[in-house]
């Protein structure tokens, strides 16, 4: 039979997990950001015969002397030019380690929310900057935006060494420079890498033009990192998204709520905690098409019995009774806006945090952020597009909240305005019990 | 214990909450079934988001009337298993009603008729959601597309008011009349695809496997001798074996050449292979991406 999946090889790969790791890119254009990705994306041989031939012919044409990986990625520069709407682009690819999907963003304070945007299902964050250029304004911001967003691995990949003849002082007056900004940030992991993206220095292979440089080339760092830890599983979450109840004669009193675990570890027989009516019970089993589980933790999606009846709906949480999130009207949170119209205090809007929707008042504005100083303006009445800054919610029924820093599934939520049903704001909660 | 899943099942997690959101937020959505592999993997997904409870949408298949029959065949018996409800549009009841006109010509297809079948079924049953299963890799116009994808009360799509997903968090909210297409396999590859098919057992219709078939040479891509494509001057017919990337329409959907009859085999043919998925086998696309090439040139070199 053909379709049936019958070959050993294939459940033996299985059977070893491929891990996954999401990284954002952030780089003003001309750092190298596209000739990097195409880089990467070519030595992994993830680049079809088909694309290179057509790269192939332009770089030929322009008589560039090279192929330009850079086209690979549809670059930056030919959006610009072309004025299509600058945004993020996702990227795949794979070595026999790890599967690899790249948000591709803009690295210009006008695409601030992109990069936000990309930023917030990151694991890693690839810093690139010009070896010749030194740390400038805007590595300080995206550094800012990736530990603003909790992203919890940071690589700075020192790029054109080629131009500065591979010198080690040019590359550690950089890391030296770097390392003094990053200390007024929450930065967790940090490497710098010297590479040269069109040459290939350090980004597959090592380099031997940089025999003084000890540490590992770029892929294998993006392939070793540990992200195992960077879950949280501790604080049992369980939003509950949607219930499954058949009413068929053979599932007459079957009863589950479905969702994607946000934190912690679920196991059959737990006693939890059903917010927001503060119900007891114990989990009876752990669902799922393939038949129950023992546990359950993040990012699976499954479904919960619970032992007693109770009345669970969309927008609940099931967590653990001596470990619970703040059930709160009110909260304080980082807001980056992505909207033409401006947020101000006195703004109604629509919120979305897990699976609940409420509706929001914006009560205070405690400060706006200047994201190239990191500067507080206390005074600022108002955030514009691309604007971050300290913002007071009152919201119209309680929302179950955890801190950003401990949770980025429960510590975050965005706002849509209800007029255009657009998505306007992405909030982070700040921190929670005074 | 590790806690760690693989790539697979954090997709399958990410496909599954995708769904279920859209189930919960959006009134009438409907999943989009093409025949091809990646439709059957969205209704293994829908299975894992909502069973032993039944689909909260229909199944509907636009159907061009130029399908190859064994599709038809067997998209009628997987649903029937999955005891679940189908919706056929016929794009030849477009042209009865005089909505569309057929092509002419030996290039002729229904390709671009479709739409118009599909805006006027999504009017009749008042969807406002449809699940597909296009990826993000499939060409790098889609690069940037969105899980949720929004459409104007004309069916257009507006780069530009394309709205921003983070985290988890998506946002379903429509006006009457317009529509989102939400696409669960975003971040999935095709090779992606193939493994999950291998690693769950979905079974696949026999055109994704090598056969013998009858098959003439157009533009450097094979394309199966039906009533539904003239032959031009020089193109002659003769057997060969093959098998197919994607299925869809028989007057555009190229086969390519293959011994392999298993699935091992044609993972690992995939996984070898150096061509693009639509680059080989989609006609459609082919145009489309000159097109898009010529653009880039005009704008930028
Ligand atoms: N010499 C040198 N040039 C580079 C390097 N990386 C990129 N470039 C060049 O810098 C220019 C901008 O690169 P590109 O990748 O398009 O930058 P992007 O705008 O950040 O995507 C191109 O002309 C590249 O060929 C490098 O490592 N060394």
């Amino acid at each position: 039979m053909p379709g049936a999946a019958s070959d050993g090889a294939l459940r033996a790969h299985a059977e070893r997990p491929v891990e996954l790791l999401r990284f954002a890119t952030a780089g003003s254009v001309d750092d190298g950001k596209s000739t990097l990705i195409g880089r990467l994306l070519y030595d992994t041989k993830q680049v079809y015969a088909d694309q290179i031939e057509a790269i192939e012919r332009v770089s030929e044409q322009r008589g560039d002397g090279y192929v330009d990986l850079g086209l690979l990625t549809d670059g930056l520069r030919a959006e610009r030019e072309q004025g299509i709407t600058i945004d993020v682009a996702y990227r795949y690819f794979a070595t026999p380690r790890r599967r690899f999907i790249i948000a591709d963003t803009p690295g210009h304070i006008q695409y601030t929310r992109n990069m936000v945007t990309g930023a917030s299902t990151a694991a890693l964050s690839l810093i690139l900057v010009d070896a010749r250029k030194g740390v400038l304004e805007q590595s300080r911001r995206h550094a800012f935006i990736a530990t603003l967003l909790q992203i919890p691995h940071l690589v700075v990949c020192v790029n054109k060494m080629d131009l500065v003849d591979y010198d080690e002082e040019a590359f550690h007056r950089i890391v030296d420079e770097f390392r003094e900004f990053a200390m007024k940030l929450d930065v967790h992991d940090l490497s710098f890498i010297p590479i040269s993206a069109l040459h290939g220095d350090n980004v597959v292979e090592r380099s031997e033009r940089m025999p003084w440089y000890e540490g590992v080339p770029l892929l294998y760092h993006l392939e070793n990192v540990h992200i195992a830890s960077d879950r949280n599983l501790i604080d049992c979450r369980l939003p509950v998204q949607w219930v499954v109840r058949p009413r068929s004669d053979e599932h007459h009193d079957y009863r589950g709520y479905a969702g994607q675990v946000a934190g912690g570890v679920f196991k059959t027989g737990d006693d939890v905690l059903v917010l927001p009516s503060e119900r007891e019970t114990r989990i009876e089993r752990i669902d799922t098409f393939d038949g129950p589980l023992s546990e359950a933790f993040p990012p699976m999606a499954v479904t919960l019995h619970l032992e007693d009846h109770l009345d669970v709906s969309r927008g609940d949480m099931i967590c653990r009774p001596n470990n619970r999130p703040l059930a709160s009207r009110e909260l304080d949170a980082m807001v980056c806006w992505m909207s033409d119209r401006p947020l101000s205090v006195g703004g109604r809007y629509a919120i979305k945090h897990t699976t609940r929707q409420a509706r929001a008042h914006i009560d205070e504005l405690e400060y706006r952020v200047d994201v190239n100083t990191l500067h507080r303006d206390e005074q600022a009445t108002e955030l514009g597009l691309n604007d971050i800054g300290r913002v007071r919610l009152r919201t119209s029924v309680p929302l179950l909240l955890d801190e950003y820093r401990r949770n980025r599934t429960t510590g975050s939520f965005i706002l849509v305005d209800e007029a255009t049903n657009e998505t306007v704001g992405a909030g982070m909660v700040g921190a929670i019990g005074e | 214990m590790s806690y760690e899943i693989s790539h697979l099942r954090y997709l399958e997690a990410e496909a599954v909450h995708v769904m279920r959101e859209v189930a919960a937020e959006l009134e009438r959505p409907v999943l989009l079934f093409s025949g091809g592999k990646d439709s059957l993997v969205l209704l293994r997904l829908a299975e894992k988001a909502f069973r032993p409870g039944r689909f909260p949408f229909p199944i509907m298949h636009i159907d061009t009337g130029h399908n190859f029959p064994e599709a038809l065949e067997f998209r009628d018996r997987r649903i029937a298993e999955l005891g679940e409800r189908l919706i056929v549009a016929r794009v030849q009841e477009s042209i009865d009603r005089g909505r569309v006109a057929e092509e002419k010509g030996p290039r002729a297809s229904r390709n671009r008729l479709q739409t118009t079948t599909l805006l006027d079924a999504f009017a009749e049953h008042r969807f406002d959601a449809a699940f597909g299963g296009a990826r993000r890799d499939e060409d790098r116009a889609r690069a940037k597309e969105r899980f949720f994808s929004f459409r104007d009360d004309f069916g257009q799509w507006d780069p530009k008011a394309q709205r921003p997903e983070l985290w988890n968090l998506y946002n379903g909210r429509i006006r009457p009349g317009e529509q989102v297409r939400v696409f669960p396999l975003s971040n999935w590859t095709e090779l992606d695809v193939w493994q999950y098919v291998a690693e769950e057992g979905i079974e696949l219709p026999e055109l994704y496997f090598s056969h013998q078939r009858e098959v003439f040479e157009r533009d450097g891509m094979l394309y199966a001798v039906s009533p539904h494509l003239e032959l031009e001057e020089g193109e002659a017919p003769f057997e060969a074996m093959v098998r197919y990337r994607t299925v869809g329409d028989m007057s555009c959907t190229g086969a390519v050449r293959s011994e392999a009859d298993t699935l091992e085999q044609v993972i690992a043919e995939i996984a070898a292979t150096r061509i693009t998925e639509r680059g080989e086998t989609r006609a459609d696309d082919r145009t489309s991406e000159a097109a898009m090439e010529d653009r880039k040139r005009e704008g930028y070199f």
